[in-house]
């Protein structure tokens, strides 16, 4: 017994009133993953189509980032340390994997304790941690911060390549070329930041929203609970997670936050500048901060590739619509970090097996 | 003597030593004891069987086994899949200098352990050492002659639409094993090594069932590649339904927890046989009553001629494809 036919009979219904499909579009790249892991969008189709946005936090680091951490180890001679996500992402001279093999020394990490704890270890190292995520990872990245200075280690920063989700859901919604219907919404972001955090997607915009769990029956309670504020037309932010996500999310780990980081205007893939969207380590903290300590200009270049890794995250695109996926652009030899990344959409579609 | 050290390795003295002190006390038969520089092997009859592996995880000693056993079991287990019944096994080590001898004995322990479960001889082998940080540690090299069983064959042209698929038991576990014994996530599990020989288990179920069309050991890769293969191979499309496969619930945690797939991860004590669907339940029961393969189950079927695709049909009811393995984020694993 699942929601799957309730689903399916009110998304037929309300995409019949409408005259075209419905669209939800979900904010997390593991909420990607897994929808394609169930074959939920077939089941769907054609009701009710799920789009994917700026839920992957290595697909949004943009180009020119890639090309600055990529560009480090070859002048400061430091140690790259990493999470496993970043190694395939491809630069103008190769990825991070390609350039292990080459002889520069990057190291894979689940945490950024552990990079810390490894450069306690390695005082002859300078390991130089790449910071990415959104909100869940962020404060994990400050805490470590907190713990490098009371341990008073010198041979270790970070480069924060951290970014917010509100900002970018708001330039999106500014934007409004993608017709969205309704959002399922990250639910480890929303631990952190609290339902409450998206609430101005309701005020704002008048379209609903679901804080949404990463179980399969998370996510069809989500889908159901959209559709009948869709019917109902109100345009709420439910709590679809309610298990571990609260109103003012997690005040500890808020306050983590806050202790070494604020908010910058910050470059997204696909999206250009939005104000305020990342994380920028505060002078405080300034000794741990990468760009700080390896000063480096990355030259702007011309796009030579069609990748539409930006039009995916917007929406516009789904990953089949590159004309490069697939036949030229694959896991094996990837164009762009959609392709590599763990929650990339293309890598979703592909390693799944949508077109 | 301590450690291995490169003049174990210059085939004088110190070579045979090693020899006579470690190896051949383990693997006692005549035909090694001859210490020829080839075995020489009488009667062979009908079809044989030939295989080998190389076997360099890392690390050596994980939970539920080692090197050493993965060195046997790998090698009896590739020719029982071929309808084989193994007999003879070859073995070379390529030994790091500074290999403890205690961790060599221990593998070597464990060898012939897993030879005598199988009931195979290792009749024939080689040692080498190089120097330090030119080899980690140990790698192993095994090679395996069987006798293919007479009345038995076993082919991609056997297999036809409305096949099904047996697996003998749950996967994902060496897999896991090994990737939790390398890195140090910061949590434990009961999760072992499911490596073990195979070939009684085959051995009799050819005997007593004749509808067997083909098999595969289930290693490198995982479940889904091994069929990926078997689909492009036979040019048949395969579809596995997910509510059947059995999977621990530590594994599936696991898995959950660190983005992995158990379709794709490696087993040493699982295969995979494709068979006439009248015989399915009887091979199963047969699995789980006589060999105490308590999860063994069909978990897919052939679906007809194709271009080689294999479909999974979702627990939540959606179907997808599932494509070779790309990128091992498991490197050394077997």
């Amino acid at each position: 017994m699942t929601l799957i036919e309730p689903i399916r009979g009110l998304a037929s219904e309300l995409s019949k009133k409408r005259g075209r499909p419905l669209r939800i579009m979900e904010v997390c790249g593991t909420h990607t993953v897994q929808i394609s892991r169930m074959g939920l969008r077939s089941l769907l189709s054609p009701f009710l189509e799920l789009k994917s946005g700026p839920g992957c936090p290595v697909c949004v680091t943009h180009q020119l980032d890639i090309e600055y951490f990529l560009s480090l180890a070859e002048k400061y001679g430091v140690t790259i340390a990493t999470f496993g996500d970043m190694l395939k992402v491809p630069g103008r001279k190769g990825s991070l994997e390609q350039m292990r093999a080459d002889g520069v020394d990057v190291r894979v990490f689940y945490s950024p304790l552990d990079a810390l704890a490894f450069a306690q270890e390695r005082a002859n190292l300078n390991i130089v941690f790449i910071g990415v995520g959104f909100e869940t990872t962020a404060p994990l990245c400050a805490f470590t911060l907190r713990e490098a200075e009371r341990r008073g280690v010198r041979n270790f920063s970070l480069l924060s390549l951290h970014k917010l989700v509100p900002p970018v859901m708001d330039a999106l919604l500014q934007d409004g070329e993608v017709q969205i219907d309704g959002f399922l919404l990250p639910g480890h972001v929303s631990t952190i930041i609290g339902r409450k955090s998206f609430e101005f997607i309701g005020r704002r915009y008048r379209l609903p929203s679901v804080v949404t769990g990463f179980e399969e029956r998370d996510i069809l309670k989500a889908i159901y609970m959209l559709l009948v504020q869709i019917k109902e037309g109100r345009a709420e932010t439910e709590n679809g997670y309610e298990r571990l996500v609260k109103d003012e999310g997690n005040v500890r780990a808020k306050a983590m936050m806050e202790e070494v980081f604020e908010p910058e205007d910050s470059l997204w893939r696909g999206f250009g500048l939005i104000r305020e969207s990342g994380l920028r380590i505060r002078s405080k903290y300034m000794v741990f901060d990468a760009r700080e300590r390896y000063p480096l200009t990355v030259e702007e270049t011309e796009k030579e590739v069609d990748c539409m890794c930006g039009d995916v995250l917007r929406g516009r695109a789904n990953p089949k619509d590159c004309p490069l996926f697939f036949s030229l652009c694959n896991p094996l030899s990837p164009y762009g970090p959609c392709m590599v990344s763990s929650e990339g959409a293309c890598s979703a579609y592909y390693h799944y097996g949508e077109g | 003597m301590e450690k291995i050290l490169l003049s174990h390795g210059d085939g004088g003295l110190l070579t045979y030593e090693l020899l006579r002190s470690l190896f051949l006390p383990r693997f006692r038969n005549e035909i090694l004891e001859r210490l020829t520089d080839a075995a020489v092997i009488d009667g062979v009859e009908g079809k044989v069987a030939f295989s080998t592996d190389a076997f360099v995880v890392d690390p050596i000693f994980f939970p539920g086994g080692d090197i050493g056993r993965l060195s046997i079991c790998g090698t009896v287990n590739d020719l029982s899949v071929a309808g084989a019944r193994p007999v003879f096994i070859a073995a070379s080590f390529i030994m790091e200098e500074g290999l403890p001898v205690t961790d060599l004995e221990r593998i070597l322990d464990s060898m012939a352990q897993a030879s005598k479960e199988a009931d195979v001889q290792v009749v024939c082998g080689d040692t080498k050492v190089v120097g330090k940080n030119q080899a980690d540690k140990l790698f192993i090299v095994t090679t395996g002659l069987g006798y293919i069983y007479k009345e038995v064959s076993l082919g991609y042209e056997k297999i036809k639409e409305g096949d099904l698929v047996v697996v003998n038991g749950p996967l994902g576990n060496h897999g896991l094993a090994v990737l939790l014994a390398r890195e140090s996530f910061g949590f434990k599990t009961e999760i072992q090594s499911d490596c073990a020989p195979l070939n009684h288990m085959i051995g009799a179920l050819l005997e007593h069932h004749r509808g067997v069309k083909f098999m595969r050991d289930v290693t490198r890769g995982g479940l889904a590649t091994c069929l990926k293969e078997i689909a492009l191979f036979s040019k048949k499309d395969i579809l596995l339904e997910e509510v059947l496969i059995p999977v621990d619930e530590q594994v599936k945690g696991v898995c959950e927890m660190l983005g992995l797939d158990p379709l794709y991860l490696a087993n040493e004590g699982k295969f995979l046989l494709i068979c006439d669907p009248d015989e399915a339940t009887s091979i199963v029961q047969f699995l789980r009553q006589e060999f105490q393969q308590e999860r063994a189950c069909v978990v897919g079927s052939i679906l007809g001629e194709g271009s080689g695709d294999l479909f999974l049909k979702t627990r939540a009811g959606g179907k997808r494809r599932l494509r070779m393995l790309l990128g091992n984020p498991l490197p050394r694993i077997c």
